[in-house]
């Protein structure tokens, strides 16, 4: 398991011999710094486990297992099995396809809709942070501000607009763009959505370059192009990441971006869309559900073990001071 | 059965897949193609068109995404389901008269006063427990790893602990009326106890949201300075003490700011809900009735009006934080 690095991503420096002395004087002399508040952390800690850990034994065992007795008792007579996963992924019905196809479609939403909104937002937090023009923090409090606009106070005009464009009296400002039942809808949604969150947050990393090595490129004569190119694209590539991997867990986790924008067609609904509706519909078969939502967990928990230290700096950035 | 399976998967996604490959080739090939060209135009072109390259697809992406879906959805709000008849202030008059309409933005009240501060509490508690403990980057991550899991995700995870057994000769599979019946007492039907199911959907938010806070809070106990600890410790400060007269005033900002975070989260709050109950059962908050009016009910009149009502309750707190960033901006 990789631990949270909290050194690297609060940037406080590793310790000196003479701190580290003092350091164990204050442990000391902390009575949370005992085994009493390790104890209790510990449990705490057992506590938040346990319900995941429940849903991945019980997605192991037999139907007749899960529905017959606790989960706990596997413990003590361990059976396990994989014919859940292979039931929910695989085997479709007539009107319902099986998980896999959710889980592709997953992939095929979530990918462009981290793509899309990164390159797009470092190229504004570029432009917000170093370009000098009237009007620049205006428009950088402006855009911060709007990250807590609710999405639904977007989502039925969004829906419209993709449906039908818009017009004013007889003239048309946007024609209907026919994009409606693709994953389009969904890209653009959740690169909109996703807009004042990421510039903000790429704009606190992208301003502290240092001005320069700002000032070194142009003198030596590289324009505003060639300098994001050859400076401040390769400097930010820990920042991108760290918000790249927040984007990618928020539209894999989604939910109400999927279920308004996909339209409710089969084809392009992702798979947190095919659980709640298993959840409604299918909501004793747990055999079903614990294998489905494990599925569903395991590819953001495994990007999170991976990428830890990623995504707390970005956790951080976006809520720290400073 | 593979083949099949495959033929199958592929006839159902293949035209995606291509889009999918088709759209990302397309915005790749553009931004190159945008670069080489803007590369070599001259100077003084450049200087104009750097805005419209770095700046303008954002803007536009905001217009069109934010900008305009907010002022239409304030028009909508005025007008009757089918927005044909404009109807005043009567969408925001039923929101606030209507029993069932109540009973949610009372619950969206308790929400938006229970999550944050449990989650903060707790979340705070750990990071202070764990600071300097051995071990303690187990322990944090074990907390939280709900973070990354979705909010879908973690309600069935709930969903299974909080499963009820009506029949009293079998055994129970939910964790918690296990426990309760461990220690003698009946179990009730979890999910249809008013008003204890809204609480129990709480505790999911309470569950996901601590891992933010002591991760957060955690830092910022990090960044205090040896010497203030130390200038405390020769002062007599210990344990509970020093927690409250010299930790919690020195990460006060921090506090504020996971305070403000996770009751925007909690507001807005609407996985959850539709996963777990529906909204049935008196468990409905303003996000999931939003959806019902507008896409059950197919009222746009009424969804509107109560997507308003939602911004108007996330007001205050994005004033709040724009103040706060924007003195901080001031003192660096």
């Amino acid at each position: 398991m990789v631990a949270i690095d909290t050194q690297a991503v609060t940037g406080v420096k590793p310790k000196t011999k003479a701190t580290a002395m003092k350091l164990t004087s204050r442990k000391q002399n902390n009575i949370f710094g005992s085994p009493v508040a390790s104890f209790v952390a510990i449990v705490i800690a057992l506590i938040w486990t346990i319900p995941t850990f429940g849903l991945f034994i019980s997605s192991i065992r037999s139907p007749e297992d899960i529905n017959n007795t606790g989960w706990w008792t596997f413990l003590a007579n361990p059976s396990f099995t994989l014919e859940n996963y292979n039931t929910v992924l695989f085997q479709g019905s007539s009107v319902t396809p099986p998980l896999s196809l959710y889980f592709l479609n997953s992939f095929a939403i979530t990918i462009p809709a981290t793509v899309f909104p990164v390159v797009i937002a470092t190229f504004a937090a570029y432009a917000l942070a170093w370009f000098d023009f009237k009007g620049r923090d205006l428009l950088f409090y402006t855009i911060f501000a709007m990250q807590v606009i609710p999405l639904q106070l977007a989502l039925i005009p969004l829906l419209q607009l993709f449906a039908n464009g818009v017009v004013i009296g007889d003239f048309t400002l946007i024609p209907p763009l026919g994009i409606t039942g693709t994953y389009i809808p969904i890209w653009l949604a959740h690169t909109m959505f996703a807009m004042p969150i990421a510039i903000f947050l790429l704009h606190n990393f992208l301003s502290q370059i240092p001005r320069e090595l700002m000032e070194a490129a142009r003198v030596d004569g590289a324009d505003a192009f060639k300098t994001f190119r050859m400076i401040v694209l390769p400097l930010s590539i820990p920042a991108i990441a760290s918000f790249a991997i927040f984007q990618f867990l928020w539209v894999w986790n989604d939910l109400l971006v999927g279920l308004t924008f996909g339209g409710g067609k089969r084809e392009i609904a992702p798979l947190m869309v095919r659980l709640a509706e298993l959840t409604g519909t299918r909501g004793g078969d747990w055999e079903l559900l614990t294998a489905g939502a494990f599925v569903s967990i395991i590819v953001p928990v495994a990007v999170f073990f991976a990428l830890q230290r990623y995504f707390v700096r970005g956790l951080l950035a976006g809520s720290v001071k400073g | 059965m593979p083949i099949q399976l495959a033929q199958r998967v592929f006839s159902s996604v293949g035209p995606n897949v291509v889009l999918l490959v088709v759209g990302l080739a397309v915005f790749v090939a553009l931004v190159i193609l945008i670069f080489v060209l803007s590369e070599r135009t001259r100077e003084k072109t450049q200087n104009r068109l750097k805005y419209l390259v770095f700046l303008g697809p954002a803007i536009i992406l905001l217009i069109v995404g934010l900008i305009y879906p907010a002022i239409r959805t304030i028009y909508l709000s005025l007008f009757d389901a089918r927005s044909e008849n404009f109807i005043g202030l009567d969408n925001y008059i039923w929101a606030f008269t209507q029993p069932e309409i109540l009973i949610v933005l009372r619950n969206t009240v308790i929400w938006t006063i229970v999550v944050p501060l449990a989650a903060t509490g707790i979340g705070l508690g750990i990071a202070y427990l764990t600071d300097r403990m051995k071990y303690a980057a187990v322990v944090k991550s074990l907390i939280f790893m709900p973070m990354a899991i979705s909010f879908v995700g973690a309600s069935i995870i709930w969903k299974f602990v909080y499963t009820y057994q009506p029949d009293p000769d079998r055994p129970d599979i939910g964790l918690l009326s296990a426990i309760v019946k461990a220690v003698g007492l009946t179990p009730p039907n979890w999910l249809l106890e008013i008003p204890l199911n809204t609480f129990l959907l709480i505790a999911v938010m309470v569950w996901i949201q601590t891992g933010f806070a002591m991760v957060v809070l955690s830092a910022a106990m990090k960044a205090v300075p040896d010497d203030i600890i130390e200038a405390s410790m020769l002062d007599g400060a210990k344990g509970w003490s020093r927690f409250t007269r010299i930790t919690i005033p020195m990460i006060w900002g921090s506090v504020i700011v996971v305070l403000t975070t996770i009751t925007v989260s909690s507001l807005k709050v609407f996985d959850i809900i539709r996963t777990m109950t529906g909204g049935n059962f008196q468990t409905s908050v303003i996000a999931n009735e939003m959806y019902q009016q507008s896409f059950r009910a197919l009222n746009y009149g009424t969804g509107s009006a109560l997507a308003m009502i939602l911004f108007l309750g996330v007001l205050p707190l994005i004033i709040y934080n724009v103040r706060q960033v924007r003195k901080e901006r001031e003192i660096h």
